[in-house]
């Protein structure tokens, strides 16, 4: 297994005259947990995008889990997990459909869907839900039958963008344990987020504001240099000072 | 590959299933639009309500009444007894027509002369109008003509022979001209462009609204298969309909398929690959299922209007005619009414097959296009 699960290096990316993503370059060991933190439009979800291959980079290069972004985007889309905001599941099926159907969009037989769902099932606690529309579910569980459906073909990496987002605390705390077993089993995960605890509990961490990455390294280390005690702090100060981007 | 594109396939049919309004645009519009269309577009006007204001009381304007009745186009409604209530009686729509017999008319008649009786007729709605005025005009005609014959009977003086047209015209493909025999198939062709169309666009615009295209985007799915993924439920679908729809129009009502049934589905099948294409083509523009409804329903009118449908297009004027050409409904309605009426062979319908094809090809590349380009 690659030793950094992504690589990037110079990433940029323009819109007509808009710079959404300029010059980003950062490192993620495999195994850990990174989170992307930045208010919207910051590129957040721009730079997620080139990653899944969703988005071709108009200059710079990056690797996902050994992949090249630009020349083997398919190969990234086959081996990674992807969970937006938005949950994006079909409400009009049930969670059972709705992991079968993205398993074998992923290529999975049904010898080994039924194998994963219930699997799926126990580790996501969606036991007892099984066969209910997802619409009819609440958000805490639409968000782990999200990640369910990002997790079923079994990825190395998983990227998550604003996973938590308009979710209640409690399903949040379920949500974060769920995503530290996983680390523990040695997938990587992206994660962006607007909450601060939430950050601290990553390994690392990135600020980015206005398409460029400001500070990049462990949380402990950012508070420590900065001198101050939350990573909020230090979120703001990046942002008000606008000072040097991080390199 | 394939793994990929039935689970598509499969995930279409279930939402497809869980979606009440869904399941009534494909299973109940088809049959309601035939019902309604087949039995309110009726041209045939008959049992036009007429009211008749006999001044003569004769035996003869009794029988000038009853030949209007005879001709089953009238329906005596009302016996008036002035001009007064003729007027009230057209005013208010209650009739159409009305006969107006004066005093006298026996007594002309008998003296050999030309006895006049006056048909008013309501004009606001041209087609009645006119049926009424020909049926008027003839019913005069026949009585002038069994007059003169029974003038010869009673003197034994012979007609003069004289030169004259007889003109003995047949409607072919026809021949009773009723006009279901002339909607059924154009109603066949509607029902499958509106339905296809419409279902296609939604089924994409969907899954961009509710944001899980880009969730299907970051898995290895490619886009030819989604497209085919969401083509070939709707295929199905059509297919069924355009069954539905001939089935009604066989049995319903009795509208023959004179020609080679296959024909007609395989030139169908062309036609449905360009509503197919029409309604991706709609789906790659529109941002929500309003939109893309709009969308379908601009496109809907004209291709009602101007393609043959209803009104013929000979009678329109040259641009309107042009613009017609445009709009490939207008080719599978001759196609349709070519076989099912007619029976040709597709040796007489190569001017419709390959302008269709042209309009298929070109909207599928174009959707394909749009798609490959929406996506990313």
């Amino acid at each position: 297994m690659e030793a950094m699960a992504i690589e990037v290096h110079n990433l940029t990316k323009r819109f007509g005259a808009v710079q959404a993503v300029q010059d980003v370059s950062f490192t993620v060991p495999a195994g850990s947990i990174f989170g992307l933190l930045g208010p919207n439009g910051s590129g957040k979800s721009t730079t997620i995008r080139m990653l899944c291959g969703l988005l071709r980079p108009t200059a710079g290069s990056g690797r996902v889990l050994g992949l090249d972004i630009i020349s083997q985007a398919e190969q990234v889309k086959a081996r990674i997990g992807y969970m937006s905001q938005k949950f994006s599941l079909y409400e009009d099926l049930t969670v059972f459909e709705n992991l079968r159907f993205f398993g074998s969009v992923y290529g999975l037989t049904n010898r080994e869907l039924d194998l994963r769902c219930r699997e799926l099932a126990a580790r996501m606690k969606l036991e007892g839900r099984e066969n209910q529309l997802v619409g009819t579910l609440s958000g805490g569980w639409k968000q782990r039958v999200a990640l369910a459906s990002a997790f079923v073909h079994q990825p190395r990496l998983l990227i998550l963008d604003e996973p938590t987002a308009g979710v209640d605390p409690v399903s949040r705390r379920i949500f974060w344990e769920l995503l530290n077993v996983l680390i523990a089993e040695g997938v990587t995960i992206l994660v962006t987020t607007h909450y601060m605890d939430e950050a601290e509990n990553c390994h690392l961490v990135a600020l980015m504001e206005g398409g460029r990455l400001y500070a990049f390294g462990p949380p402990e280390r950012l508070m420590a240099e900065e001198g101050l005690p939350t990573l909020e702090d230090v979120f703001v100060r990046m942002a008000t000072r606008g000072g040097q981007p991080f390199a | 590959m394939l793994r990929r594109l039935l689970a598509i396939i499969k995930k279409e049919f279930i939402q497809i299933r869980r979606d009440p309004p869904s399941l009534v645009m494909v299973f109940v519009m088809p049959v309601m639009m035939l019902l309604f269309f087949g039995y309110a577009v009726n041209m045939d006007v008959d049992h036009i309500p007429l009211a008749v204001w006999d001044q003569d009381q004769s035996q003869f304007s009794r029988l000038l009444t009853e030949n209007f009745v005879q001709t089953r186009y009238f329906d005596l409604s009302y016996r008036v007894q002035s001009s007064r209530e003729v007027k009230a009686l057209l005013d208010g729509g209650r009739v159409r027509a009305a006969l107006v017999i004066p005093p006298g008319y026996a007594r002309a008649l008998r003296r050999g002369e030309i006895a006049t009786a006056q048909l008013v007729v309501d004009g606001s709605d041209p087609l009645v109008a006119r049926t009424a005025l020909s049926m008027a005009e003839l019913t005069s005609r026949y009585k002038s003509q069994e007059m003169r014959l029974a003038v010869v009977d009673a003197e034994g003086v012979p007609v003069p022979a004289g030169p004259g047209v007889d003109i003995r015209a047949r409607a072919w493909y026809n021949p009773g001209l009723e006009s279901t025999k002339f909607n059924i198939p154009g109603l066949i062709g509607l029902i499958m462009q509106n339905i296809t169309v419409m279902l296609t666009a939604f089924a994409l615009v969907r899954e961009r609204e509710r944001g899980t295209l880009e969730q299907l985007m970051v898995t290895p799915i490619r886009g030819i298969e989604l497209m085919a993924g969401k083509l070939v439920p709707y295929i199905l679908i059509a297919l069924v309909d355009v069954g539905l729809a001939l089935g009604i129009g066989v049995f319903w009502f009795k509208v023959p398929v004179v020609g080679s049934i296959f024909l007609l589905l395989g030139l169908t099948f062309l036609f449905l690959i360009f509503a197919l294409g029409l309604g991706m083509f709609f789906s790659t523009i529109a941002r929500t299922q309003l939109q893309a409804m709009q969308m379908t329903m601009l496109f809907i009118l004209p291709s009602v209007l101007l393609s043959g449908f209803i009104f013929p297009r000979a009678s329109m004027p040259l641009v309107i005619q042009y613009l017609g050409n445009l709009i490939p409904l207008t080719y599978f309605l001759d196609i349709l009414r070519g076989i099912m009426l007619k029976g040709v062979g597709i040796e007489y319908l190569w001017d419709d097959v390959l302008p269709l094809a042209v309009f298929g090809v070109a909207i599928i590349t174009l959707a394909s296009w749009r798609f490959r380009k929406r996506v990313e």
